[in-house]
């Protein structure tokens, strides 16, 4: 309940600072009509003549590409704003004003900004799915929401999971942004559904980088095509990630000197 | 007269060296974060992953090779290519450090684009073994340039980063107006990540859109390198005039706007 009430105030006093640069808000809108323009422009390359890729229609590979806007705006939203100064904490050794606040120090680093440029990334994504999934010819009932909006958000634990767990190696590595590069680069794959990957790649996707498990597999959901075992595995993956993550940075703090040391 | 030439030209080389041999130590010391950087290259190879399991492949005649070909030598020229020019020196003239530059009898964009080479030449190590991982997988999609191709095609990479090094500057001189020029590349970059070449070949487009994307400079940053290194059939002389055209017209802007914004450089924090 606490955590609820700080973040509130987090994320008000961030975006109170944020909204003094409204030029911003033009340029994220250009740079997210862009990237989806271009991207449908790529998938509509992609189908050529024919009617599918990798088993999906065009209306639902739109949801994929939905949801991986979705995601991309939620990872600038939250993600990319506050991961990133775990970085410069760890450089100037501000790190240990944070671990001396009677705060969860995962939590505060993880939700204490707030970035409002990417919520028009998110509005799209949204829109792109509701539409998408309707002209699929998607009749979702109560149970297929539910499922849809846990798959969902277990895919938002996994993609968390990830980015922290590359940020908090920044205690070892001080300069490691660039893996979360790395991640983000590799996480485009996510644009697509697994299934249009060959098989090695679809294993890689799935087990070793699980982008499966971030649009795929919530995209199946919202079309009605979603199983009990791809659920239940969707919430395992987004559990161990989750726990994961706590213990990798527990593990990370023992092995913080500070700046000077 | 020959004299002075001479002398102007070692003087020239001398300077070229020790530029080039200090970043380039420089460098080394980032060589980590450069892996890191190398590796964040990997588009063109996930396109090609859902490019070769696309129907559309089939139908425009594109084989797996020929696919596997073109991505990974779309790989190679991106990573050969990639400015980062924008950042630095927004940073630069922001903190000041540009002032002392000025001061030396040497035009700063030399330093700027030597440490730009210095890093490809850091890059070069990382981005062989990826295509040796690429080749490991993929041994079917190995081949040999010939020698006289791939010469042609390291000079069309060079001609092609020279292109997005000018490209980049004259949006990178609007630091000296604007604290936005950084968000005006990541803007500009949005058609070049789709109409260059990067995530589809050019023969993949409707006939309408490649002839607009031809009219842009992107594909000769891209797409024509990367053809002459896969081995296609290209039009070198209208590739090499496109460079060309480009780089009289963007030279120029970007010299002109560079002698109008030192004018406005205030060295703040110097």
């Amino acid at each position: 309940m606490r955590n609820l009430r700080l973040l509130r105030r987090f994320w008000a006093t961030s975006l109170a600072a944020d909204l003094e640069y409204q030029v911003n808000v033009l340029i994220e809108l250009l740079a997210v009509g862009g990237n989806l323009a271009g991207s449908l422009f790529v998938l509509s390359l992609l189908f050529g003549q024919g009617g599918s890729l990798g088993g999906w229609s065009w209306e639902e590979a739109l949801v994929v590409l939905g949801l991986y806007t979705l995601l991309d705006g939620i990872t600038s939203t939250v993600l990319q704003p506050n991961l990133s100064t775990i970085v410069t904490h760890v450089r100037e050794g501000t790190l240990d004003f944070v671990l001396l606040k009677p705060v969860d120090s995962q939590f505060w680093l993880s939700a204490r900004t707030f970035s409002p440029w990417g919520l028009p990334g998110v509005a799209a994504g949204l829109a792109l799915i509701v539409v998408a999934a309707a002209q699929a010819g998607a009749r979702p009932d109560g149970a297929s929401v539910v499922a849809a909006l846990v798959l969902l958000l277990s895919s938002t634990l996994i993609l968390y999971s990830l980015w922290f767990v590359l940020a908090a190696t920044s205690i070892w590595f001080v300069k490691v942004w660039n893996a979360t590069e790395v991640l983000r680069a590799a996480l485009v794959a996510g644009r697509y559904p697994v299934s249009a990957y060959p098989v090695a790649l679809r294993t890689f996707f799935t087990f070793v980088l699980p982008v499966a498990f971030l649009t795929t597999v919530p995209a199946e959901a919202i079309l009605g095509r979603g199983s009990a075992p791809w659920l239940l595995a969707s919430l395992a993956v987004a559990a161990f990630c989750l726990l994961g993550s706590r213990k990798f940075w527990q593990f990370a703090l023992r092995f913080y000197t500070s700046a000077s040391s | 007269m020959r004299g002075s030439r001479r002398l102007r030209f070692a003087r020239g080389w001398r300077i070229a060296r020790v530029l080039l041999s200090t970043q380039y130590a420089y460098m080394l010391e980032y060589r980590a974060e450069i892996a890191l950087w190398a590796l964040s290259g990997v588009l063109p190879l996930i396109m090609l992953g859902v490019w070769s399991g696309s129907e559309a492949a089939g139908g425009l005649g594109l084989s797996p090779e020929r696919l596997s070909r073109y991505f990974l030598s779309a790989f190679v020229v991106r990573q050969f290519t990639i400015v980062w020019l924008v950042h630095v020196f927004e940073e630069d003239a922001l903190q000041g450090r540009l002032s002392p530059y000025l001061l030396q009898p040497l035009h700063p964009l030399w330093r700027y684009l030597a440490s730009h080479l210095s890093e490809q030449a850091t890059r070069l190590p990382f981005v062989v073994l990826i295509m040796a991982i690429f080749f490991l997988f993929q041994p079917a999609a190995f081949w040999l340039p010939s020698p006289g191709g791939f010469l042609l095609a390291v000079v069309a990479i060079h001609l092609a980063f020279l292109l997005r090094f000018l490209f980049q500057t004259v949006i990178t001189m609007l630091c000296f107006w604007t604290e936005r020029a950084a968000a005006l590349e990541r803007l500009l970059l949005i058609p070049y990540l789709f109409l260059s070449g990067l995530v589809a070949p050019l023969e993949a487009f409707p006939e309408g859109v490649r002839a607009f994307a031809l009219l842009t400079p992107f594909p000769a940053m891209l797409s024509f390198p990367a053809q002459l290194l896969a081995g296609e059939p290209v039009d070198l002389a209208g590739g090499l005039i496109t460079i060309g055209v480009w780089a009289a017209l963007l030279l120029p802007l970007a010299l002109w706007l560079w002698q109008a914004g030192l004018r406005r450089y205030s060295a703040m924090g110097a």
